[in-house]
């Protein structure tokens, strides 16, 4: 038993992960064809395991309504929508639109769901100015400097801004590509080393609590 | 008729003679002196081959500069099916200026260059009349081309094949070998030492945020980032989870994980049942503390908005990779008054999480959550090892710098055989 809970799958993750390390390496078709293959295999899973999460999002809104808790009727709201639009999707067979007209899973899509989406990409603008507010008040030295350095490159990045400072077109310009560019690329340089640490561990059995936790 | 004559014999018949002798004899000479100044001559020291380090279906022809190799001649890549042997027949493969196409503007390092960096270089690949295919022999030829004269070059035969190792990564190969050798060395070393880890304030406000949500009576909230497990920032938000989740179970804390996709939401539910385990608490374990939303980006961030809206839980974990849901995730928790700890790899989204965030976690931190968490020494050592590793990093960039410096100024090739080792070949 715990050959199958342990030994096996950290067996499969060895084997594949040095297979799918050493496809990198090998230019020939029958690697591309591997890995080909392993992506449709994933997209395959990806699919069925849509099942599992659909079943989760039924059953958690179910108990909701079923205990009547707080906000229940958004429960409904959802198994309404999502009956809804899979109901329009069969019908349409899938598609937008038929013969030029628009079908009711294509109105479903371009009156429902691309407007809600804009409208909560949208609320990111006054996210970002209350966000923005809270951090730029300048509490200490080091939000004093990200105050200054905000207002510079906002200066800088607009024309107006640029005609009213004219340094600030320079000055934002050192900031966003010296300054910014060197910090971001130390952040990437520690991301993928320790990207590639972990991925090492995985694959040699030394990281195991993605399997459940436990040392066994 | 006497003015005619003297004109011309007298005035202008003395110079008359001389001149049209000259101008005869100057232009008798011209087309022999025009021909030997723009002759061209056929590409010299033509070397056709299999093209190496690739995936098969091309040739490669490399042929020695001439002189005379400028804007105004140009050379023709001629291409037939084997054993074709008349140039003139041949399909165009490609035309170029004389100047252009040289080995040194390939990316090629220098364990894998046939000829020298000055030579031409052309890559021949199927065509609209032609199809290169692996194991069929082609004759290759090259023309050179200027006005109406085309000279051609010796016919060559190759057949491309595909290759089983691309030489051209052997650097990556060695240098990621070396640093899993490196890694794997400072873990024994931690296993036989004591390592020391410097402090990091967002893992150690796990437990107070934990902590405070026991206090309040309130659920704490875990997110696992955008991405599916393909991505190892969504392997190492689930390596923390089961941190969290142990602490949660020994409080006796809700505990609530929506994901966004469902082999994670599986994964994590394994990660979590187990911790209730290592706590002592199966019975506590809730199976729809992990629970799927949906995969679109916006329509879970309004979901989980609403979660923290309706149950305000105490504590908001943000790990792994976030795209622009970041801020609106943050910002309605930070409305709620949670306490909020994000750690992400997403350097884009780092000023987010710092401005609305109590704690971040920034890059490499959230992979070191784990040995942090844990100090085993198994873990602690792979920290270690990454940490030389960046020092080897800095130093490369450092001497690399110096090098490509030298190499530019002096004009000297060997800096070139250094920098090589570190470039980035495909």
């Amino acid at each position: 038993m715990i050959f199958l809970r342990r030994q096996l799958p950290l067996l499969i993750t060895m084997v594949t992960g040095l297979l799918f390390a050493a496809q990198y390496y090998v230019p020939h078709p029958a690697s591309e064809q591997m890995l080909t293959s392993a992506t449709k295999w994933l997209q395959i899973i990806g699919g069925f395991a849509l099942i599992l999460g659909v079943t989760s999002l039924f059953h958690q809104h179910a108990v909701k309504i079923g205990r009547k808790e707080a906000g229940w009727g958004y429960s409904l709201v959802l198994y309404a929508a999502m009956l809804g639009t899979i109901a329009a999707g069969l019908w349409a067979n899938g598609k937008e639109s038929l013969d030029g007209a628009m079908t009711a899973f294509g109105w479903v899509y371009n009156y429902m769901m691309v407007p809600l989406q804009g409208t909560m990409f949208a609320i990111l603008a006054f996210f970002i100015a209350s966000a923005a507010y809270r951090s730029f008040r300048a509490r200490s030295r080091e939000a004093a400097i990200l105050l200054v350095a905000a207002v510079i490159v906002m200066m800088g990045r607009v024309p107006l801004g640029e005609y009213l400072i004219p340094l600030s077109g320079d000055v934002s310009s050192w900031i966003l590509n010296v300054l910014n560019a060197s910090v971001r690329r130390a952040i990437l340089i520690g991301v993928s080393l320790g990207a590639i640490a972990l991925s090492f561990k995985i694959i040699f059995g030394v990281e195991r609590s993605y399997l459940g936790g436990g040392k066994e | 008729m006497r003015r005619e004559a003297d004109l011309v014999e007298g005035g202008w018949g003395r110079f008359a003679w001389p001149l049209l002798v000259m101008i005869f004899c100057v232009s008798s000479l011209q087309p022999p002196c025009t021909s030997a100044e723009t002759a061209i001559s056929a590409p010299q020291d033509i070397q056709v081959f299999d093209t190496p380090n690739d995936g098969g279906g091309s040739l490669t022809v490399q042929w020695a500069p001439t002189p005379g190799d400028g804007p105004d001649i140009r050379y023709q890549v001629l291409l037939a099916k084997a054993p074709a042997a008349d140039p003139a027949t041949f399909t165009i493969i490609a035309e170029f200026p004389a100047n252009t196409k040289y080995i040194k503007d390939t990316k090629t390092a220098w364990w894998t260059r046939k000829a020298e960096k000055t030579w031409h270089q052309a890559v021949i690949k199927s065509a609209k009349n032609i199809e290169v295919t692996d194991g069929t022999a082609y004759a290759v030829a090259l023309a050179a081309v200027q006005g109406d004269q085309r000279v051609f070059s010796p016919v060559s035969v190759a057949t491309p094949s595909p290759d089983w190792f691309n030489w051209n990564q052997l650097n990556n190969l060695i240098i990621a070998v070396s640093f899993c050798g490196l890694v794997f060395y400072t873990i024994s070393y931690a296993k036989r030492n004591e390592i020391f880890l410097r402090r990091i304030p967002g893992l150690d406000a796990v437990d107070e945020a934990i902590g405070r949500a026991t206090e309040l009576g309130k659920p704490i909230l875990y997110m696992t980032g955008a991405h599916d497990l393909h991505d190892p920032s969504t392997i190492a938000a689930a390596v923390i989870l089961g941190k969290v989740a142990k602490r949660a179970a020994l409080y006796e804390t809700e505990l609530m994980v929506p994901h966004r996709e469902p082999i994670t939401m599986a994964v994590c539910q394994e990660i979590t049942k187990q911790a209730y385990l290592e706590a002592g608490k199966p019975d506590l374990f809730k199976e729809d503390a992990n629970f799927f939303i949906t995969p679109d980006q916006f329509s879970y961030t309004a979901a989980v908005d609403g979660i923290m809206l309706r149950k305000k839980p105490a504590a908001n974990f943000f790990m792994g990779h976030y795209f622009a849901e970041s801020l609106l995730l943050t910002e309605t928790g930070a409305s709620t008054g949670a306490i909020q700890i994000a750690g992400t790899d997403a350097d884009h989204q780092l000023p987010f999480f710092v401005t609305t965030c109590d704690y971040t976690l920034i890059g490499e931190e959230l992979y070191a959550a784990s040995a942090y968490l844990s100090r085993e020494p198994v873990q602690v050592g792979t920290l270690r090892g990454q940490d030389i590793g960046k020092a080897v990093v800095l130093s490369a960039i450092a001497v690399g710098t110096v090098l490509a410096t030298v190499g530019v100024i002096t004009g000297a090739q060997w800096p070139q055989i250094v920098l090589d080792l570190f470039r980035d070949l495909k």
